[in-house]
């Protein structure tokens, strides 16, 4: 919808996608597409679009695909600022495996490979891409469509990299394991524990206490360092 | 010129504009020349942040039409190989430079060797063919790294470019020719679904941005290029199309050099080697001693066997424990006789004199 909006031709725009469900979407878009390696969709997406500046590149992946094996690639390409769009599907699960442990489920939480509780520190994505270096980082989860889809747009019209992490539901692989079986609890959750993080800001100041389990959305970060495969 | 050099210029000549790599002794100096070239010429060189990003990006470039190519050595050869199998399957152009050094592991940074051979053809996983070069001089590193874009793009595959660090660092002269030959992909034509292939089993290449809409997965996929991962027939007919390509035009590929036919005794080399056997055969004059010098040694040219019809034996000196020699035992009845030497150094004449001594 946003692509769309943006008015962006579909013989120039690429899809680039890694391994895992969200990775799969790259393959129902009638776009140019280039579905990777696991953990390598922005590298593969640095080679287009550095190569040719003219194509608008959108990479789709997930936390596991994005954050464990793609960790390194994540960095790069928030410090070199490549002029592309990254949509993170956040599930916080391996779900295409199976249901597995990543670097972003809950401390706690129940999954294959954490089965008495995941006892590691659960990564922020967004707080990461702000620090690496990206141009707009933003955070919203599946209930916040209209949000989500503005933030979108803002990324694919905003130069250097655009990270729009998207908290989803997982029923069957997330939310089955922990107590969130229907997809309505799944998204009833992502409702009641997500802040905007400008909320959260002042809460903080004011001397508040922040439950764990709160989770910040909202715009992070929108700013102009210089970015790269922009055509001059 | 140095022969890391001449690789670069030869890669310049045959219209390579983009560059993405990762140092790695003893193939920087291939990555910093191509740093200060390639902006000249309009292209784009970028230093990734490690050899699987390397070789992701210049697959990315292949995609949107560019010739594409990256260098490295042994440890960085190994991490490169997951997408060096994504290059395979999605066919895409590409050349690859291995400049080898001792291995296993960090081994030996800075001394030569031959031992990636094997694992240039079966490093990904997975069944598939491959096509790989090995240059003997610094003028083949020009010439050869020239011709292995023309033949990924001619069968849309990763080409290897099989060096190491003798002729990566060392310096003669050269001939550097006006013009080098260019072959360029085809492209797809209309009416053919992307995944197609023409009757020599390859299909036109649907580059990105003129509006075919290609999908490119590494998964198993079909003619229209969508997965299909849960067909055997489809994986079948896909994977053996992907090997035939390359094994059906084994004699189109060849490039060899043959000295003495007729000879009872045969050196096959590659690479530096070669040198100490021609210079063998120019010391002793005798015409019973044969040389079959391979230029490109995958797909392996087995036919070039056959030009010796009086061979009694088959000797192969080579910078790793017998690798190649492995694959010529497969193909002949006659003894083939290893003669590895690790470490570093390269056989020297004598001591290839002194292995025919032995044999009378």
């Amino acid at each position: 919808m946003a692509v769309e909006e943006i008015g962006w031709k579909e013989e120039e725009t690429v899809f680039v996608s890694g391994i895992g469900c969200s990775s799969r979407a790259s393959g129902y878009i009638v776009t140019d597409s280039l579905h990777t390696t696991h953990g390598r969709a922005l590298a593969f997406a640095t080679g287009v679009k550095l190569s040719n500046p003219d194509l608008k590149v959108v990479v789709f992946t997930g936390d596991g695909d994005l954050a464990a094996i793609g960790g390194n690639h994540f960095i790069h390409a928030c410090r070199r600022n490549i002029d592309i769009t990254v949509i993170c599907m956040n599930n916080q699960i391996y779900g295409m495996t199976g249901g597995q442990g990543s670097p972003t489920t809950p401390t706690g939480a129940l999954s294959t490979t954490t089965p008495y509780g995941s006892k590691e520190p659960a990564f922020d994505l967004s707080e990461l891409a702000v620090a690496a270096g990206a141009n707009y980082v933003a955070r919203w989860t599946s209930y916040h469509v209209k949000e989500l889809t503005r933030a979108i747009l803002a990324g694919l019209r905003t130069p250097g990299l655009s990270f729009i992490e998207t908290m989803v539901q997982c029923p069957t692989n997330f939310g089955r394991r922990n107590k969130l079986r229907q997809v309505i609890d799944q998204v009833e959750y992502m409702k009641n524990h997500t802040v905007l993080r400008q909320k959260l800001d002042r809460l903080q100041e004011s001397g508040q206490k922040i439950p764990a389990d709160v989770i910040a959305i909202g715009e992070f970060i929108r700013r102009d360092r210089p970015a790269m495969g922009v055509r001059e | 010129m140095q022969g890391n050099i001449a690789c670069a210029e030869g890669a310049i000549a045959a219209g390579c504009r983009f560059f993405g790599g990762y140092p790695i002794t003893p193939s920087t100096e291939i990555a910093e020349h191509m740093a200060a070239k390639l902006p000249k010429v309009n292209g784009v060189f970028i230093q990734m942040e490690d050899e699987l990003a390397s070789m992701a990006s210049i697959i990315g470039a292949s995609w949107t039409g560019m010739r594409s190519m990256t260098a490295t050595s042994g440890p960085g050869f190994s991490l490169m190989m997951e997408n060096i199998g994504f290059a395979v399957m999605t066919e895409t152009p590409c050349v690859v430079v291995d400049i080898q050094r001792g291995g296993p592991s960090t081994g030996q940074p800075t001394m030569g060797a031959q031992g990636d051979m094997m694992q240039c053809r079966f490093g990904s996983h997975g069944d598939y063919s491959v096509i790989a070069l090995s240059p003997a001089s610094v003028q083949e590193m020009y010439e050869l790294t020239a011709k292995a874009f023309n033949l990924a793009d001619e069968f849309r595959i990763p080409v290897f470019l099989m060096s190491d660090e003798i002729i990566g660092h060392m310096r003669e002269r050269i001939d550097i020719p006006d013009q080098v030959p260019k072959v360029d992909r085809k492209p797809l034509q209309k009416g053919k679904l992307p995944f197609q292939a023409d009757d020599d089993l390859i299909p036109g290449f649907p580059r990105f941005g003129q509006g075919y809409g290609v999908h490119v997965t590494g998964l198993t996929h079909d003619e229209r290029g969508y997965p299909c991962a849960t067909s055997p027939g489809l994986h079948e007919e896909l994977v053996t199309r992907l090997v035939k390509k390359i094994e059906s035009a084994r004699d189109r590929i060849a490039d060899y050099s043959i000295t003495n036919p007729e000879a009872e005794t045969v050196f096959i080399s590659y690479g530096p080697p070669a040198r100490s056997v021609e210079q063998v055969i120019r010391d002793l004059g005798r015409d019973d001693i044969g040389h079959l010098r391979l230029r490109v040694v995958w797909p392996f040219p087995e036919s070039a066997l056959r030009k010796f019809a009086s061979a009694k034996r088959f000797l192969v000196p080579e910078l790793n424990l017998g690798q190649m020699a492995r694959e010529i035992e497969r193909h002949v009845d006659q003894p083939v006789i290893s003669i590895p030497k690790i470490g570093g150094n390269l056989h020297t004449p004598d001591e290839l004199k002194r292995e025919l001594e032995v044999l009378r």
